[in-house]
């Protein structure tokens, strides 16, 4: 199993309360909460992290884009792959992902990501998202047009990427004499794409058609296994047999030295993850047109954006996984033969776990996970014949 | 009381519903971001006057969904075909809300079969400094209760929410965010063309609007030649609702004053 750090880079000195207060950490929570000199600060820290995981053996470090929130303070997330580039020597960098729909002028991705791909020379993955529903309300994109939008803007991307320009695109969104992007990409044809998603059935098969990476975010593992049983399902349909490579689970993972310990010191600083930085109406979470009305009411009638989560639920669903090196080592295993992935990108920090026991983590996971998964694939019926 | 009849006309291949009652000079009536829904009190006061037609806009409710429709220009040109299709002439073209933006794009566009137009509670224009409800960012109660003045009508109408109309509501949702999301609920060149309306124009709005206060009023007169407005206190966004009967006699006086004039 392959290793991604993955991190939010979440505003961690945050006031809960004040989220709160406000019903929401997005959109509308507001940027005077924000100081500058902490978070200065905290993009070297998160930063500092990454190049750790790199040289404790991570196979990659993952960013991500969000906008006009203390949840990730990555809107442009470019910005920092480029930094990673000359200090991040040897593991792949992956954005997961530009959100193409909120994009003008999706060819400047084909750009910046060509740029990543050539500083790296050929370590970059390329991610590309709609965004979640909260960003249409931040960036002022239709959310009826999320869809078109956001396939138009990769047809545009992958054929910058991969015909000679220049070359004419006449859209529906998006109309350019001259493609003709410099550089081109350093890898041949192109960067990996991988596509993360929260689990459309629309997503999962086009990723599956492309035979993209599909990446499964935030979920119970039993939901996960069935999403990837879908990915194999529409993989054989599409004519092939999925590898387990091309499945990606997103995860968190906190080890301490014992089942205990690790529960009580990442409980509060997950539960702040869940139950604030995410924190958001159903009406900003899934503005109108951005699913299909038949998502749109099963997502209403589970009221998923009122509860709160403790951390026992999310371990025992299987969303995170917390404790011993044992207790992680055997879920993980576990977790891996029932969904069929072969690559974990996981959150080492999460919500606001300080630096100091983020280090601990990484390291532990480093020294008591890694090795034992490094050749290791999905056991048992799931796993994709040779 | 007269029932309307209903029934489905197709425009170019599309089918769209309408709802037609009463008899006099023609009446079209644009609903708002709710769809057509039902035959409404004040449709039926109109109607005594008037040949009152209530389409439903094509992606809404029971009509079709076009792959043409993309912005409220799409639905402008859609309703000039309409008027032609049905040979309809010197129309008291009428317009709430959503369907008063929509009322002003038609009449920059062609005016040549309209009689008079009434813009009631109408989007369409920014105007600055002006603050607005985001109706986006509301539940399906709150956003009722944005729209009324008096609070009562509010809780009226959200006991007449009903689950099995779910489909229909997330349709217009759907619908009305395709139309209005960005920019939000205006065209940002619909000022420098209203004043090709050249036909006698009417204000009405609610004094307590607060989706599109007053001020809307104001900016749409200032560039309507002629238009005249009239405010109606103690009322909110949904005036031909919340008002229907100031509303609607209200635009009787005004249709009746110009035929006099005439």
């Amino acid at each position: 199993m392959k290793f991604f750090n993955f991190h939010l880079m979440p505003y961690r000195h945050v006031d809960l309360d004040a989220i709160e207060r406000n019903g929401s950490a997005w959109v509308t929570f507001s940027n005077r909460h924000y100081d500058a000199s902490r978070g200065a600060e905290l993009y070297h820290e998160y930063l500092d992290q990454m190049e750790l995981a790199d040289r404790l053996g991570f196979d990659g470090v993952c960013l991500n884009e969000h906008h006009q929130t203390p949840y990730g303070m990555m809107p442009i997330p470019g910005v920092l792959a480029g930094a990673l580039t000359r200090s991040v020597k040897r593991a792949k960098i992956a954005i997961l992902g530009r959100a193409l729909p909120l994009l003008n002028n999706p060819l400047m991705v084909a750009e910046e990501y060509a740029m990543l791909d050539n500083l790296s020379r050929g370590r970059f993955i390329a991610g590309f998202v709609r965004g979640i529903g909260a960003e249409y309300h931040a960036m002022g994109i239709n959310p009826v047009l999320s869809q078109e939008r956001f396939s138009e803007a990769h047809d545009l991307i992958v054929r910058a990427w991969t015909e000679p320009g220049p070359f004419v695109y006449a859209g529906k969104h998006y109309h350019f004499n001259y493609v003709n992007p410099w550089p081109r990409p350093y890898q041949d044809p192109h960067p990996p794409i991988w596509i993360p998603s929260q689990g459309s059935s629309s997503t999962i098969r086009w990723a599956a058609a492309m035979r993209y990476t599909y990446c499964q975010t935030l979920s119970p593992i039993a939901v996960v296994a069935r999403f990837f049983q879908m990915y194999r399902d529409e993989a054989e349909r599409a004519g092939y047999q999925a590898s387990p490579d091309q499945l990606a689970w997103s995860n968190t993972i906190y080890v301490a030295e014992t089942d205990e310990k690790a529960m009580h010191e990442a409980r509060p600083h997950l539960e702040a993850l869940v139950n604030r930085l995410l924190k958001m109406p159903t009406e900003m979470l899934l503005p109108p047109g951005y699913t299909n009305i038949e998502s749109m009411k099963r997502v209403r009638a589970a009221k998923v954006t009122g509860k709160t989560t403790s951390i026992e639920e999310l371990v025992k669903t299987g969303v995170v996984i917390v404790g011993s090196p044992g207790t992680v080592r055997e879920k993980l295993a576990e977790y891996q033969d029932l969904a069929g992935f072969n690559t974990s990108l996981t959150k080492t920090q999460f919500g606001t776990l300080p630096a100091d026991m983020v280090r601990a983590n990484m390291t532990a996971i480093a020294e008591e996970i890694l090795p034992h998964f490094r050749d290791r694939l999905p056991q048992g019926v799931r796993q994709a014949a040779e | 009381m007269t029932d309307p009849t209903v029934s489905t006309v197709a425009i170019r291949g599309c089918n769209i519903k309408l709802m037609r009652g009463g008899s006099g000079p023609p009446l079209l009536f644009l609903h708002g971001a709710g769809g057509a829904g039902a035959w409404l009190p004040v449709m039926q006061a109109l109607a005594e006057k008037f040949d009152v037609l209530v389409p439903e806009h094509p992606s809404f409710g029971e009509s079709d969904t076009p792959d043409w429709l993309d912005t409220i220009h799409d639905l402008a040109y859609f309703y000039l075909d309409f008027l032609d299709e049905l040979g309809l002439d010197d129309v008291h073209l009428v317009g709430v809300s959503l369907g008063g933006w929509l009322a002003a794009e038609i009449a920059v566009r062609n005016t040549s079969r309209l009689a008079s137009l009434t813009l009631a509670s109408a989007a369409g224009l920014y105007v600055n400094g002006v603050e607005q409800i985001d109706t986006f960012l509301l539940t399906d109660e709150q956003r009722i209760r944005a729209f009324f003045h008096d609070q009562t009508c509010a809780d009226e109408m959200i006991a007449r929410q009903r689950p099995e109309l779910e489909d229909v509501a997330m349709k217009n949702r759907v619908a009305t965010a395709k139309l209005t999301w960005q920019p939000r609920g205006y065209d940002p060149h619909l000022a420098k063309w209203l004043h090709r309306i050249d036909v006698p124009t009417l204000l009405i709005w609610g004094a307590d609007d607060r989706l599109f206060p007053p001020q809307h009023a104001a900016a749409y007169r200032e560039h309507i030649p002629g238009a005249r407005a009239v405010i109606i206190p103690e009322c909110g966004h949904v005036a031909h609702v919340e008002k229907a009967a100031v509303f609607a006699s209200e635009l009787k006086n005004f249709i009746g004053s110009l035929r006099m004039a005439s």
